[in-house]
């Protein structure tokens, strides 16, 4: 019998409780996280529904090789990490202000009451953002129309304009996360010791002094986490925020259109499932290969800033 | 013996140096207009939903209701059943799944943070690895349909988001702040592994769960993604789903017609669609003063690494 076995049943006899009260964990993450993972193979395979993931055939390099040569590839990868890349920015530096802004003020319910407000688009599904963008952006009813033209100017059909929604996307993720963001770095902020704003103060230290040398300097830590937490999801589209603020307005999507968009209208429409599938493929395997990467490099330089 | 007052600096009372004026001023004019953006889009739907159909299709959405009626909400209580169904479907897969998640996840970090079980780390990585690398969508969605046969299946929409292993690391710090010596006192005292966790360990989780079953029902009744992957059959829509519909079918039918030249009259309509909205969001907005300092809590603890 091998140690390792050998150790097991030790362990087993000993702690058996313990091992079948994680039964359920295991078998929901097997189940829901670990087997999909077979699918993967689909990337290299023609799929047909009737013989399944293991029966179709295999095709080698062809899915990637159409979803490269299309154009498509490219266009949904460069899409993808230019909004993540604006998105990361715009909203940790918009829940960094606030968080400074919230802490630094000392007015308790004004405080409280703008933290709580600020916070409540975190909790309302892209269903209703997706009806908050319509009601303001469509061009019969909407409220910016319905300004312009109270206005006397020309309402605008934005849903026909691509440049613009760079921005909206943008502005509505900002929106929805500055909230939940500035909690954390609210957490943050207020876990710095007093006495070392005590002492600045004694000082005579000005608050922007405050906050360049002792904010800025303690949050460090939280914004570097935050921000490789986002890099190893570089590649993945926020799939539910695109799809209610764009939905299938096929004119938008040279502008708007992310690798989880495009494999999902791939995905129900049942076209083009291999290019789908080498979509899906190649960018489960760069995340993590970039996760990978990029702890390894941190964890080089500063142990503390590691993610695991 | 005077009353010994905590020794602190109040800021307040020292005299502002005019930077620190304007700093002020910048800081309470940006949260103030912060948050008015983070209410308008609310207020635009409450008045929305209580504006007549008419003054909407001519004047557009505006800030404070006009020309008041209660015509979407009255069309939407004449033939409640689609609503009340759907709540109910809303309600079913957050009672249930929030509670079997609850209990599957607090389990496991208990066992993931008892420092006599030799495979925690292991394990602690074996379930950590799935958010690191994943299936992608096109396997998921294949393997869920053809091998586990969840298509319109109310399961597809509570298994999936049953176990969460960002939730499973917040537990697992609630769990270390209970007293190992507790622990190990009980099973002097004979009692069984199970008893500790359910008599011992789990009255003293108490605002632990509390956080983590608020993000999970949060979850469960904003999930409309499931609902449109795997569900087919009208009657089994969840409250976010059958709302999305709603306002794909509107949108949809507003925008042929208008290409069409034809007027935008007898369709369902603008107001409807935001009484709907209300109807959906109304249960958080109402539950939300009550439990934001849960999520501010688990926020915080998922934010420091460990």
């Amino acid at each position: 019998m091998s140690v390792h076995l050998k150790n097991f049943l030790k362990e087993w006899k000993k702690n058996r409780p313990l091992f079948i009260m994680t039964i359920p964990a295991l078998f929901l993450i097997i189940v829901f996280a670990y087997l999909p993972m077979s699918g993967l193979i689909l990337a290299f395979k023609n799929y047909r529904y009737d013989l399944g993931v293991f029966g179709s055939a295999w095709n080698g390099l062809e899915n990637f090789r159409y979803l490269f040569s299309s154009g498509t590839g490219w266009l949904i990868t460069k899409n993808t990490c230019l909004y993540n890349i604006l998105n990361l920015l715009t909203s940790q530096l918009l829940a960094i202000v606030i968080a400074i802004f919230i802490t630094e003020i000392n007015q308790k319910v004004f405080k409280k009451i703008t933290q709580s407000v600020i916070f409540l688009p975190y909790f309302i599904s892209w269903v209703i953002v997706g009806t908050f963008v319509y009601a303001f952006f469509n061009y019969e009813t909407g409220f910016l129309n319905h300004i312009i033209t109270s206005f006397g100017g020309e309402g605008v059909n934005l849903y026909s304009m691509p440049g613009v929604w760079p921005y909206i996307i943008c502005a509505f993720n900002a929106w929805k996360w500055c909230g939940y963001n500035s909690v954390i770095y609210i957490a943050a902020i207020t876990g710095v010791d007093s006495e070392t704003y005590e002492a600045a103060a004694i000082d005579g230290a000005s608050i922007f002094q405050r906050i360049r040398y002792i904010t800025i300097p303690c949050i460090k830590p939280t914004v570097i986490t935050m921000i490789l937490l986002q890099v190893g999801r570089i590649l993945r589209g926020d799939f539910e925020m695109f799809y209610q603020i764009i939905g299938n307005n096929g004119q938008l999507f040279n502008a708007t259109d992310v690798i989880d968009t495009y494999v999902f209208r791939s995905l129900l429409q049942n076209s083009n499932l291999g290019m789908s599938a080498a979509a899906s493929f190649y960018q489960s395997l760069l995340c993590f290969i970039i996760i990978m990467i990029v702890n390894t490099v941190v964890k080089h330089i500063d142990e503390d800033y590691a993610l695991f | 013996m005077s009353k010994q007052e905590p020794k602190e600096i109040k800021l307040g009372k020292v005299r502002l140096s005019s930077s620190s004026k304007a700093f002020y001023t910048i800081a309470y004019l940006s949260l103030i207009l912060m948050a008015v953006l983070c209410v308008i889009p609310f207020v635009l739907l409450i008045s929305a939903s209580f504006t007549s159909e008419e003054y909407i299709r001519f004047h557009g959405y505006s800030i404070f209701p006009k020309d008041i009626s209660l015509e979407a909400y009255e069309m939407i209580f004449k033939s409640p059943l689609t609503i009340f169904r759907a709540y109910g479907v809303s309600i079913f897969i957050t009672v249930v799944g929030t509670l079997l998640g609850l209990l599957v996840i607090t389990m496991t970090a208990y066992v993931i943070s008892r420092k006599d079980f030799k495979y925690r780390n292991k394990l602690s990585f074996f379930f950590y690895f799935t958010t690191l690398f994943n299936g992608g969508m096109v396997s998921t969605y294949i393997y869920y349909i053809q091998y586990l046969h969840l298509k319109d299946s109310l399961l597809a929409l509570i298994f999936p988001g049953m176990f969460n292993v960002f939730y499973l690391l917040i537990m697992r710090s609630f769990v270390s702040s209970v007293p190992t010596a507790l622990i190990e006192s009980a099973k002097i005292d004979g009692a069984g592994e199970y008893r500790i966790f359910f008599q011992i360990v789990l009255p003293l989780l108490k605002s632990g769960m509390a956080t983590i079953g608020l993000f999970l029902a949060l979850g469960y009744w904003n999930d409309w993604y499931n609902a449109m992957l795997y569900m087919n059959t009208e009657s089994k829509y969840p409250l976010q789903y059958m709302m999305y519909n709603l306002l794909q079918k509107t949108q949809a039918l507003a925008q042929i017609a208008s290409k069409a030249g034809i007027p935008v009259t007898n369709m369902p309509s603008s107001s409807l669609k935001m009484a709907m909205a209300i109807i959906t969001t109304g249960p958080i907005i109402l539950v939300y003063p009550f439990v934001q300092k849960y999520f501010v809590k688990g926020i915080t603890i998922g934010s420091v690494k460990g």
